[in-house]
């Protein structure tokens, strides 16, 4: 007896592109570990709704020492999502899946072009390992395109959340506290910043946040962050720009 | 064709039920026909302060599940005969709701009466989602205090996303109601000022109204505060809400501040 088929629409699937957290673990672990306790504890909660890729190219560790990190991380609450840059030697089904840019041999007929994106948190580099060019040995390919930016009207309402790593964001109005502004590029806010402002998270670390009013309760360049109580007090309440100076954070009034 | 307005805050608490048996009653005064709804499954308290609880039967749940009539859930007001009631239930909760349900309910209300005034739910998930759908006008609760300014401004960005007028590009209508204001303790800083307020939600401001025991005199005796004292101070900045949301441009006075000379002589009558 043949089974009908009922269900006269097919099941969709789509594509989405996502932006996560990418984690490079080095080794010795416990001491990477180490300075990850004290990055959670400095923000108690920062990684918990976000999802993490775990980077483990080149790291000379098999499957077991993997498994186990793994395991170290989600007992601190860090949940990952896969795994980038890993020898297929490395890989279980009990562990992560492995993002790559491309979609391994498909069997859904999703849309492939937007899975680029995912799990990334640097710009593409458009080797295959096979014929590795010298040139770009050292830092990633620059962008040739022009940078879009995305342009926001309205004021950004408790509990919105800008997403666009794309490029430069402006918001002519005021960001609420409870929402959220994640860019690619810099972020410029015409009006008081009371809420998140994550600025360069694809690894752009010459982005910088502008604001008229500074009230922020987080603030952030290319993965390194001040809460509002790292700030300094005097700068509350005034015009100011936030950029990064190697690995610090650096705040100065406008004008 | 009446007009759908939801009275929404996020934070609970804060008088929308009492702003929304006070405003729908100040507008039946005028003549015009009212309904408020109770979107508060399972907690309702609408019923409470309109003094309807003895003469609930059926309920917004019971019409949307087609167990009874619409016209048999209304309940007419004995004061007001323009004014209506359509209660919550109280024994079933918000996923007793279905979206069809609510816009059969509410199409067929805009068709009976000028104003459809939702009494929406605390919170954000699907009671206070449903209740504000088919809104045309928002009036946004507010207390002059912090936590209260923070959950009306995601109150308004739901209203931006989750309605069907924001849907279909089109915006709805926002006014702010800021309740509870005790102009001593905002001189003493202990609650915010009114500019702080409009500055972090930038909403036009519908009206001001005073903390006042008269409130909690009228919901004991079972009747909107507009109708059981219409002289109060609470009462007269309710009537003037309902002026500015017909379209009049009344300037807002915040309740208590300079007092006039002659106001100081006479005593405290608020004008």
């Amino acid at each position: 007896m043949t089974d009908v088929l009922t269900q006269p629409r097919p099941i969709r699937l789509k594509g989405r592109s996502f932006l996560a957290l990418s984690l490079t673990p080095e080794l010795p672990f416990e001491d990477w570990l180490a300075r990850l306790d004290d990055l959670a504890r400095r923000s108690a909660g920062f990684f918990l709704r976000r999802p993490v890729i775990l980077d483990v190219e080149g790291l000379d560790i098999d499957r077991q020492q993997l498994r186990d990190l793994v395991s170290e991380l989600s007992a601190r609450n860090v949940r990952v999502m896969g795994l980038e840059g890993a020898r297929s030697a490395l890989l279980g089904a009990d562990l992560p899946p492995a993002m790559t840019d491309g979609r391994p041999a498909a069997d859904i007929e999703a849309p492939v072009s937007d899975q680029a994106d995912a799990g990334r948190n640097q710009h593409v580099e458009a080797a295959a390992p096979a014929s590795p060019q010298p040139t770009q040995a050292q830092a990633p390919a620059p962008q040739a395109s022009p940078m879009p930016s995305m342009v926001v009207n309205r004021p950004v309402r408790s509990g919105q959340s800008i997403f666009f790593p794309e490029g430069d964001v402006t918001i002519v109005g005021s960001v609420a506290s409870g929402a959220e502004i994640v860019a690619g590029g810099s972020i410029h806010v015409y009006g008081p910043l009371r809420g998140r402002a994550m600025a360069g998270t694809t690894g752009n670390a010459s982005a910088r946040i502008f604001c008229r009013k500074l009230e922020a309760e987080l603030i952030a360049i290319d993965g390194f962050y001040k809460t509002a109580d790292d700030l300094e007090p005097d700068l509350r309440g005034k015009p100011v720009q936030i950029w990064l100076d190697g690995e610090t954070i650096k705040a100065a009034t406008l004008g | 064709m009446g007009k759908v307005i939801v009275v929404t805050s996020g934070k609970g608490g804060v008088g929308k039920t009492t702003s929304s048996a006070a405003l729908g009653a100040a507008l039946a005064q005028n003549g015009e026909r009212v309904v408020v709804v109770d979107f508060d499954v399972g907690l309702r308290n609408l019923d409470l302060v309109m003094g309807a609880e003895r003469r609930v039967v059926y309920d917004l749940v019971n019409v949307i599940q087609g167990e009874a009539k619409l016209t048999q859930a209304l309940i007419r007001d004995k004061r007001v005969e323009t004014l209506y009631l359509l209660p919550a239930s109280q024994t079933r909760d918000k996923d007793n709701l279905t979206p069809e349900g609510v816009e059969q309910v509410i199409t067929a209300l805009k068709n009976a009466f000028d104003w459809v005034i939702c009494d929406s739910p605390a919170g954000i998930e699907r009671g206070a989602t449903l209740a504000m759908r088919h809104a045309d006008v928002a009036i946004v609760v507010t207390n002059p205090e912090v936590s209260s300014v923070r959950d009306s401004d995601r109150i308004i960005g739901l209203l931006d996303s989750k309605t069907l007028k924001a849907e279909n590009g089109e915006r709805v209508e926002k006014h702010l109601l800021l309740t509870r204001y005790d102009a001593a303790r905002a001189e003493r800083g202990d609650m915010l000022k009114v500019d702080d307020v409009l500055e972090i939600l930038s909403i036009p401001l519908l009206g001001i109204i005073p903390e006042s025991m008269d409130v909690l005199r009228a919901s004991n005796v079972g009747a909107p505060v507009t109708l059981a004292d219409g002289r109060c101070a609470p009462s007269l900045a309710y009537f003037e809400a309902t002026r500015r949301l017909k379209g009049e441009n009344l300037p807002v006075t915040i309740p208590g501040d300079k007092r006039s000379f002659l106001g100081k002589i006479f005593g405290r009558k608020a004008a």
